[in-house]
């Protein structure tokens, strides 16, 4: 098997990569020949040299069990290895969604279980866990927006605010409701401009909603004002709860004056990102939108569970009930943590990120030199005068062995380099991490071109982007190969 | 108790806090305001990993799991099919589990290059020229495909046929309320399809688990300028001719029966493949080959000029943390399978529904509920009330099949796979003959 083949590659007629059993009834009479298909060109493979194959793959992957994995706004904690093991028992993944309520009553106590913590954890009243994913949760929220202005007679609401540092999922959520968005400045400190959203929040707006803290990895301290001029105006304030592994056991958003917020527990409850999904992106939300919420919800009566639509719900979003494994593995690490747990995630988050801040800017510009909470964002410019860009940077880092910070986002940072450790780092990563950002600094002014080459220890190195797009290829065929 | 997850000591946060200049780690919370701040909660205590495996253990143990003694008959969106271990070892490696979406290219090629063989292996099964990386589900693949058919023609009412399974028919309508789009039922037997549908949504085999006519489908629906998609059983490709040679435009379908666990309904994968000409307005992630700058081939992410975190409001989806997972399970799946695998798997299927409803049908009170041709599924009426039937089945560590009697009269949809046993179907049938 060489490097660069692929599954057609190691195909050949007869192999097989697994038995089945054979035919234990009489056959029956085959149907209509055009409905047959003539052809069926996939490969053919071995067991062994499928698992060769995909374990030479995965080695040449990045994960967080292979090291530092800072990006920001993604949180890529270490996920414990006993969730997997439990979120495997036959009792969790051998579940039909449709079997009766009576035969998964442990399935529902758990959901049930998972929805009343978050909803604490929250500070909000309800939990609906269908979204799949973040943005999932943020389209589930907007239409309970949508829903609740309707519900009271008032139609002309049809635009979202969000901020000008808020993720791209934000404004694409919005549009997948029909709503159109308008975007409110940040200040010289990156906080909300409350004078911006003031001119802004009219009777048409629907809701603001908010990343806290922001993407800047700032808690904005006017966040009771910005709560009042919003919900003065009729409006609701919808948080994005990408971020609350800063505020775990520290604040909660129904506290903080927002009438939802959509959770990932990939992210703060540390269940593994898998390559890009799946995820879980719960939404919680306070009373005056429980009735609105996707359906369904477990409920329970007497120490019995049931699945139920809330009464004026937005329908359903998904074909089931939400990654329920995802959810398995969130309550393991709940139930793990208790409440002094909680809080020692979020200080340690934020202490990892304030020392790599205090002991980076020297050397990036920190465009907002003030304590941060679980990330921190530095800026490339002082090295891009050099002509070393940020994407050198981050490319530098890998041939450290380093996976680099989020780049190029937030987009009001020009260079920006958004820098999440998370909590489960420890002081002598952080180190090793700071003295590779130092002598990439250094070589930006004394030795650039190591940095525009890099990476050079990686299995590939960069890649021309310009020609996947130009000269798309996004399949082999089979035709022909396995004759 | 100390967590294992948290490194750092007492020592290490002093000297930490120190270095940056403040007291203690309260003061790093300060930006929050002090009436919010260290509010109370009331959680349950934590627990170690022994007792919690213990009461994860007791949970799990509650429910009856069709993975141990129980013979299930239900499918209706989710199915109990053989799933061969090498994918659960391929996909426990930490490499793949733990990385996230591969922004940084060059050291997730891993991530990229079995996605690519995703790609591969959905547009070969489907017969389509190209899939994307994965959606959620089935059904939210259907409402992403109908948006994507609305901004291709420029139209905004979305078709949908009779036999499209009903929850994906709530889905797409969550969906398209969201945007104001009409969504019209269109009776299978009429003539003209409304003059301006965007598309039309027919589902092969259908929620019955019939058979449409696809192909008068698609010429109707293309001489009105309208595209279709068609909802499928990645499971029956191994056999039935693939939407591809229908002249279908987008291929929508539930992944979860390519090596995925039915795990209550999540994670599962919603498959999504289009003619070329339309692989610009696509949602979702595509990983195209290219090649490094010494010319070694390599995968990147591409077509980003669509997605949320390039375009924002103005992407073809706010899709973002898919299933990527999931896909590389479908990808080792349909290779582990192979060309063989994959139709024997169809036709054990196929035999066995067909051995059942055949038997069934012989019984006194049960009859077909639709004379057209089947696959795995089959609705079948019954003489009593099929949740009456169910229970006392369930007794029997038998799971049923769906009551439908909502949608045709004391019906159940009876789904047979190459997981049940002769033996299973024979005392479905005995017990059945019972009432």
């Amino acid at each position: 098997m060489k490097r660069h083949d692929l599954l057609p590659d190691i195909s050949k007629p007869g192999r097989i990569g697994c038995t089945l059993p054979g035919l234990d009834v009489p056959p029956s009479e085959l149907p209509p020949k055009d409905l047959l298909r003539q052809e069926l060109d996939m490969p053919e493979v071995s067991e062994v040299d499928l698992v060769r194959y995909f374990t030479a793959l995965s080695k040449l992957n990045y994960g967080v069990d292979s090291g530092f994995y800072p990006l920001g706004s993604c949180t890529m904690k270490y996920n414990p290895k006993w969730h997997e093991d439990v979120a495997r028992l036959p009792g969790f993944t051998g579940l039909h969604p449709y079997q009766s309520e009576e035969s998964i009553q442990g399935a529902l106590e758990l959901m049930h279980r998972l929805q009343e913590y978050l909803a604490e954890v929250t500070g909000m009243d309800a939990t609906s866990l269908v979204p799949v994913a973040g943005a999932h949760g943020e389209m589930a929220g907007l239409l309970m927006v949508r829903a609740y202005h309707e519900d009271r007679g008032d139609s002309k609401r049809h635009k979202i605010l969000l901020t000008d540092s808020s993720h791209g999922t934000n404004p694409a959520s919005a549009a997948m409701c029909g709503m159109e968005t308008g975007v409110v400045a940040s200040d010289e400190n990156g906080d909300l401009d409350l004078r911006s959203l003031d001119s802004m929040m009219d009777e048409e707006v629907a809701a603001l909603t908010l990343t806290m803290p922001s993407t800047l990895g700032l808690f904005d301290p006017k966040i009771a004002e910005i709560a009042k001029l919003v919900h003065d105006r009729g409006g609701l304030l919808g948080g994005d709860g990408a971020n609350l592994n800063a505020l775990l056991g520290k604040a909660k958003f129904g506290d903080l004056g927002f009438d939802y917020v959509q959770l990932n527990l990939h992210k703060t409850f540390s269940t593994p990102h898998g390559g890009g999904g799946p995820g879980s992106g719960p939404v919680c939300a306070r009373e005056n939108l429980v009735d609105f919420m996707p359906t369904p919800l477990v409920a329970e009566d007497n120490g019995r569970y049931r699945l139920i639509s809330p009464a004026k719900t937005i329908g359903r979003i998904a074909t089931f009930y939400g990654n329920f494994s995802v959810m398995v593995k969130a309550y393991a690490y709940a139930r793990s943590l208790g409440v002094e747990g909680l809080k020692r995630i979020s200080e340690d988050a934020v202490l990892n990120a304030n020392y790599l801040k205090e002991k980076l800017k020297e050397y990036y510009h920190l465009p907002y030199d003030r304590t941060c909470m679980h990330e921190v964002v530095f800026s490339g410019k002082k090295q891009k005068a050099r002509g070393v860009s940020t994407l050198d940077i981050a490319k530098r880092l890998l041939d450290y062995g380093l996976h680099p910070p989020t780049v190029y986002f937030p987009l009001i940072v020009s260079e920006a380099l958004m820098t999440e450790p998370t909590e489960t780092e420890s002081k002598e990563t952080l180190d090793e991490y700071i003295a590779a950002m130092k002598e990439i600094a250094r070589d930006a002014e004394e030795n650039p071109e190591v940095l525009h080459s890099a990476p050079r220890n990686t299995p590939v190195r960069r890649l021309d982007d310009a020609r996947a797009f130009r000269q798309l290829d996004l399949r082999w065929e089979m035709k022909g190969r396995n004759d | 108790m100390p967590l294992p997850y948290l490194p750092n000591t007492e020592a290490d946060r002093k000297a930490m806090l120190r270095d940056i200049g403040v007291d203690s780690v309260d003061e790093l919370f300060r930006d929050i305001p002090e009436e919010f701040r260290n509010p109370e909660f009331s959680l349950p205590p934590a627990l170690s990993e022994l007792e919690l495996k213990k009461e994860f253990g007791r949970m799990a143990d509650s429910n009856a799991s069709l993975d141990g003694y129980y013979a299930c008959f239900l499918g209706a969106g989710s199915y109990r099919h053989f799933i061969p271990s090498v994918i659960d070892h391929i996909i426990g490696r930490s490499e793949f589990y733990t990385a996230y979406t591969p922004y940084q290219a060059e050291v997730s090629q891993g991530t990229l290059q079995s996605v690519y063989e995703y790609q591969s292996l959905i547009s070969e099964l489907t017969g389509m020229e190209v899939s994307n990386a994965g959606m959620y589900d089935g059904s939210t693949s259907t409402a992403e495909a109908a948006l994507m058919a609305c901004a291709i023609t420029n139209r905004n009412k979305v078709a949908v046929v009779p036999g499209v399974n009903p929850t994906y028919r709530e889905v797409l309508d969550t969906y398209c309320r969201g945007r104001s789009l009409p969504l019209v039922t269109v009776e299978s037997d009429s003539g003209d399809l409304p003059a301006d549908c965007a598309c039309l949504i027919v589902q092969q085999p259908n929620f019955f688990g019939h058979f449409e006519p696809l192909e008068s489908y698609v010429q109707k629906a293309h001489d009105a300028g309208t595209l279709v998609i068609a909802i499928v059983d990645p499971i029956s490709l191994g056999m039935y001719k693939p939407p591809g040679e229908y002249g279908v435009d987008i291929v929508v379908g539930e992944g979860q029966p390519l090596g995925i666990p039915m795990s209550l309904g999540g994670p599962y994968l919603g498959l999504f493949a289009c003619r070329k000409e339309y692989v610009r307005r696509m949602p979702g992630r595509i990983i195209g080959k290219t090649v490094d700058v010494d010319g070694n081939p390599g995968y990147v992410m591409t077509l980003v000029t669509r997605e949320q975190y390039i375009r924002r409001e103005r992407a073809t989806s706010n899709i973002c943390t898919s299933e990527s997972l999931m896909a590389l399970a479908a990808a080792v799946y349909l290779a582990a399978l192979g060309k063989t695998g994959l139709r024997q798997v169809a036709e054990l299927c196929y035999h066995k529904a067909h051995y059942a409803a055949a038997a069934i049908e012989k019984l006194k009170g049960y009859s077909l509920a639709f004379p057209q041709p089947f696959f795995k599924e089959f609705a079948v009426r019954c003489p009593i009330p099929p949740s009456r039937i169910n229970e006392a089945l369930l007794e029997d560590k038998i799971v049923g099949g769906l009551d439908i009697s909502h949608m045709v009269d004391n019906a159940m949809l009876l789904c047979v796979t190459e997981v049940n046993t002769k033996q299973e179907i024979d005392s479905l049938v005995k017990r059945l003959g019972e009432f």
